[in-house]
C-alpha cells in the first residue's frame, strides 16, 4: 500500500515536529477538489487503521469470551463475543484436563532461570570483553560472533542427542542449561559495557577493587537498564518458546504452556473452553507485564530488536 | 584497555627505563578474565559450536536411532534431499511465506507507523493495540486464529454468515490454508516493524521538514527524499529480522495447519522436525538444516547486498 495515500494532502505551513507534512494554517483554507480529496483520503486512512487495530484486539476479546462461556452457548451463537451466560467451567476443564499448575511451574522455571542464568553469564563474558585484557580474547569475540549466524535448527539434533546421552530429556537442566548463554546477549552487552567510561575502572582500581568486585558493583550496575531490558526480551522469547520444549521433552509433566496447549488443540473434540482459557492463561503474564510496564516493552524492542 | 596498569597484584613500583626485566613476579598472575568468559565459552562450545560441526559430520551419515552402526555415506541426504519432492514442496511453502509476510509486514508496518507518528492519546492507543500481538506467542496466536476460523464455532465464518457471504473454508482448502496463515504472520508481527519504524523517525530532525517544505516539497516529496532515506537503516534491519524468524517458519503452521492440507503449509523446519524427531533420521534431518542454513545466509547476504547498492545511488 503505498503511503503517501495514507497522509494528508496539505499546503506548506508550520506544522508538528513528528509530522511529515506541516500542516496550513487555518486562514489560508483553500477549498478546493484536490483537497475534499485529501480529506476523504485522510479520513479514509483512519477508518483503515483503527478497523486494523480492532482486527488485532479482537481475537483476543474473543478467546476471552470463549474461556468464560459454555460450549452449547458457543455452538448456539459463535457470532457472540461476549457470553451471555459466564461460566469458569473453561478454567476448571483445563486444570484438570491437563496438569495446569505443574505447566504453569515448569515455563516460570524454564524461562525465569534461563533468562536470570544468561544474564549472569552473558554480562560477565561481556565484561571480560570489552574491559578486561585478556589473551585470545579477539578468537573468543569472533566465534561468539560466528555463532550468531548459525540458526538454531541447526544445532538442533545433535544438542537433543547430547542431553539423550546426559539423561537430560524431560527434565529442567535439560530445558535450562543448554539456552543459558547467548551471543546475541553478549554482543549487546560488550556493546553497553564499551561505552562505560574507563574512569569507572581507575578509580576502583585505585580504592582497590579487583576484576570481580569492579563487575560486581560497578559495571552490573550500570548496566541495569540495559539488563532490564535484555530481561524482558529474553523472558518474553523463553515463555513463548515452542520448539525448543517442544524436542527436550515429550512426558506432559515436564512441558511447558506452549508445547503443552499446541498438543492439547490438536486432540480431536478438544473443549474449546478449556483450550481458550488455556490460552488465555498462558498469554496472562506477559500480557499484564505489558500493559503495566509498556514503555519498558516497547523500548527494549527497539533497541534490541529480538524477539 | 587502560585497566592493566592498575591492576591488581602487580608491583606499582617504576620499572627503570631499558629492556624489561627478565624476572617475573613470584607468583605467575592468573588473569581472571578466563574465569569471567568460562561459562559462556564452556555452554557455546558444548551446546552451539561442537553441534553446529556435529550437525554437518551427521549430514554426511545414514544417522537413524536406534540403528548401532553410522554409515558414511558422502552427499547422498543432499542428492536425496535434491530428488525430494517433499522437501522442495516444502522449501516453496517457506520461501513464499517469508517473502509475503516479510513484504506485508514492513509496507504495512511503514503505513501505520506514518499515520500513528503525532503522539496523542488515540495514537498511543491504537499502537499498543497493534503492538499487542507481538506479545502473545506464535502458538497462541495459532491456536486462537485456527478456532477463529474454524466453520463451526469461529467468529470469523459466524460474522461474515451474518453478512451474506458464504464463508470459505480457510484452513481446509488448498488454496487458501498458506495466504490464511500469512495473513495471520503479518497480523502477528505488523506491530514489531512498526515500533521500530516509530522509534527510527522520531530521531529525524524536524527542522529537515521544514527547510524541505520551504524549497517547496510536497507531502510526498518530504516522506520520499527526507523520511525513507532516513529510515533506511530501520526498514533493512526490519527486513533482514523479518525474513530471517520467516524463513525458520514452524510454530505458527504447528499450531494452525499441521502442515496440511496434504503438506500446503508445512515448512522446512516442520519437515526438518518431522524427519529428526518423528521418524529419526538424523542424518538426513541434519542435511535438511544445514540446506536452511545456506538459504538464510544466501538471503541475509543478498539483501545487505542490495542495500549496499541502493546506498550507492
Amino acid at each position: 500500500m503505498p503511503t503517501d495515500t495514507l497522509r494528508p494532502r496539505s499546503a506548506p505551513g508550520v506544522g508538528g515536529p513528528y509530522d511529515d507534512g506541516p500542516r496550513s494554517p487555518r486562514t489560508v483554507r483553500l477549498i478546493t477538489a484536490g483537497r475534499v480529496l485529501a480529506r476523504s483520503g485522510a479520513a479514509l486512512s483512519w477508518v483503515a487503521v483503527i478497523v486494523g487495530a480492532l482486527a488485532t484486539i479482537v481475537p483476543f476479546l474473543w478467546m476471552l469470551g470463549v474461556a468464560f462461556r459454555t460450549n452449547s452457548d458457543l455452538y448456539a451463537d459463535p457470532a457472540r463475543l461476549i457470553p451471555k451466560h459466564w461460566t469458569l467451567h473453561g478454567v476448571h476443564a483445563v486444570v484438570s484436563q491437563l496438569p495446569f499448575g505443574r505447566l504453569v511451574v515448569n515455563t516460570f522455571v524454564f524461562a525465569g532461570g534461563t533468562t536470570l542464568l544468561l544474564l549472569l553469564f552473558d554480562s560477565m563474558t561481556a565484561f571480560a570483553l570489552a574491559r578486561l585484557k585478556f589473551r585470545g580474547s579477539n578468537v573468543v569475540f569472533l566465534l561468539i560472533l560466528a555463532t550468531l549466524m548459525v540458526p538454531f535448527q541447526v544445532t538442533l539434533v545433535p544438542v537433543f542427542l547430547t542431553l539423550f546421552h546426559l539423561g537430560w530429556l524431560n527434565s529442567y537442566q535439560g530445558l535450562i542449561v543448554p539456552r543459558a548463554t547467548s551471543a546475541l546477549g553478549i554482543f549487546l552487552l560488550r556493546q553497553f559495557f564499551m561505552q562505560l567510561p574507563r574512569e569507572l575502572d581507575d578509580a576502583a582500581r585505585i580504592d582497590g577493587a579487583n576484576d570481580f568486585t569492579l563487575f560486581w558493583r560497578i559495571i552490573l550496575p550500570n548496566a541495569k537498564p540495559v539488563l532490564a531490558s535484555l530481561f524482558i526480551i529474553q523472558f518474553a522469547a523463553l515463555w513463548n518458546d515452542f520448539l525448543w520444549p517442544l524436542v527436550v521433552t515429550n512426558n506432559v509433566d515436564m512441558q511447558t504452556l506452549p508445547a503443552a496447549l499446541t498438543l492439547f488443540s490438536s486432540q480431536s473434540g478438544v473443549d474449546h473452553a478449556a483450550l481458550m482459557a488455556g490460552a488465555a492463561i498462558s498469554l496472562s503474564p506477559l500480557a499484564v507485564a505489558f500493559l503495566v510496564l509498556q514503555r519498558w516493552f516497547v523500548q527494549s524492542v527497539a533497541t534490541t530488536g529480538i524477539k | 584497555m587502560s585497566s592493566t596498569p592498575l591492576a591488581p597484584g602487580r608491583p606499582r613500583t617504576r620499572r627503570p627505563h631499558g629492556p624489561r626485566p627478565s624476572h617475573r613476579p613470584r607468583r605467575p598472575r592468573f588473569n581472571s578474565a578466563y574465569l569471567f568468559i568460562l561459562p559462556s565459552v564452556l555452554l557455546i562450545g558444548v551446546f552451539i559450536a561442537e553441534p553446529i560441526v556435529q550437525s554437518g559430520w551427521m549430514s554426511l551419515h545414514d544417522w537413524t536411532v536406534g540403528e548401532s552402526h553410522h554409515k558414511f555415506v558422502g552427499l547422498d541426504n543432499y542428492t536425496a534431499l535434491y530428488h525430494d519432492h517433499r522437501f522442495w514442496n516444502a522449501l516453496r511453502v517457506t520461501v513464499v511465506y517469508t517473502a509475503a509476510v516479510t513484504a506485508g509486514q514492513v509496507l504495512l508496518g511503514l503505513a501505520i507507523a506514518s499515520r500513528l507518528r503525532r503522539t496523542t492519546w488515540y495514537t498511543a492507543l491504537l499502537r499498543t493495540a497493534y503492538f499487542f500481538p507481538f506479545i502473545a506467542s506464535l502458538v497462541v496466536s495459532g491456536i486462537v486464529w485456527k478456532f477463529l476460523l474454524d466453520p463451526q464455532v469461529g467468529l470469523v465464518d459466524a460474522w461474515l454468515s451474518k453478512a451474506g457471504v458464504t464463508p470459505p473454508d480457510w484452513l481446509q482448502s488448498t488454496s487458501l490454508a498458506l495466504p490464511t496463515v500469512i495473513a495471520v504472520g503479518i497480523w502477528k508481527n505488523v506491530g514489531f516493524t512498526m515500533i521500530v519504524l516509530l522509534a527510527s523517525m522520531q530521531q529525524i530532525p524536524p527542522d529537515l521538514y521544514e527547510a524541505a517544505a520551504l524549497d517547496g516539497a510536497g507531502p510526498w516529496q518530504r516522506f520520499r527524499h527526507v523520511t525513507l532515506p532516513a529510515l533506511r537503516p530501520a526498514l533493512l534491519f526490519t527486513t533482514l529480522i523479518a525474513t530471517v524468524t520467516g524463513l525458520q517458519l514452524f510454530d505458527l503452521v504447528f499450531s494452525m495447519t499441521s502442515g496440511g492440507p496434504i503438506f500446503h503449509t508445512e515448512s522446512v523446519v516442520m519437515y526438518l522436525y518431522q524427519k529428526g524427531f518423528v521418524e529419526f533420521r538424523m542424518g538426513y534431518a541434519s542435511a535438511v538444516a544445514w540446506v536452511l542454513f545456506v538459504v538464510i545466509l544466501a538471503v541475509s547476504a543478498l539483501q545487505l547486498r542490495l542495500s549496499r547498492y541502493r546506498d550507492a545511488d
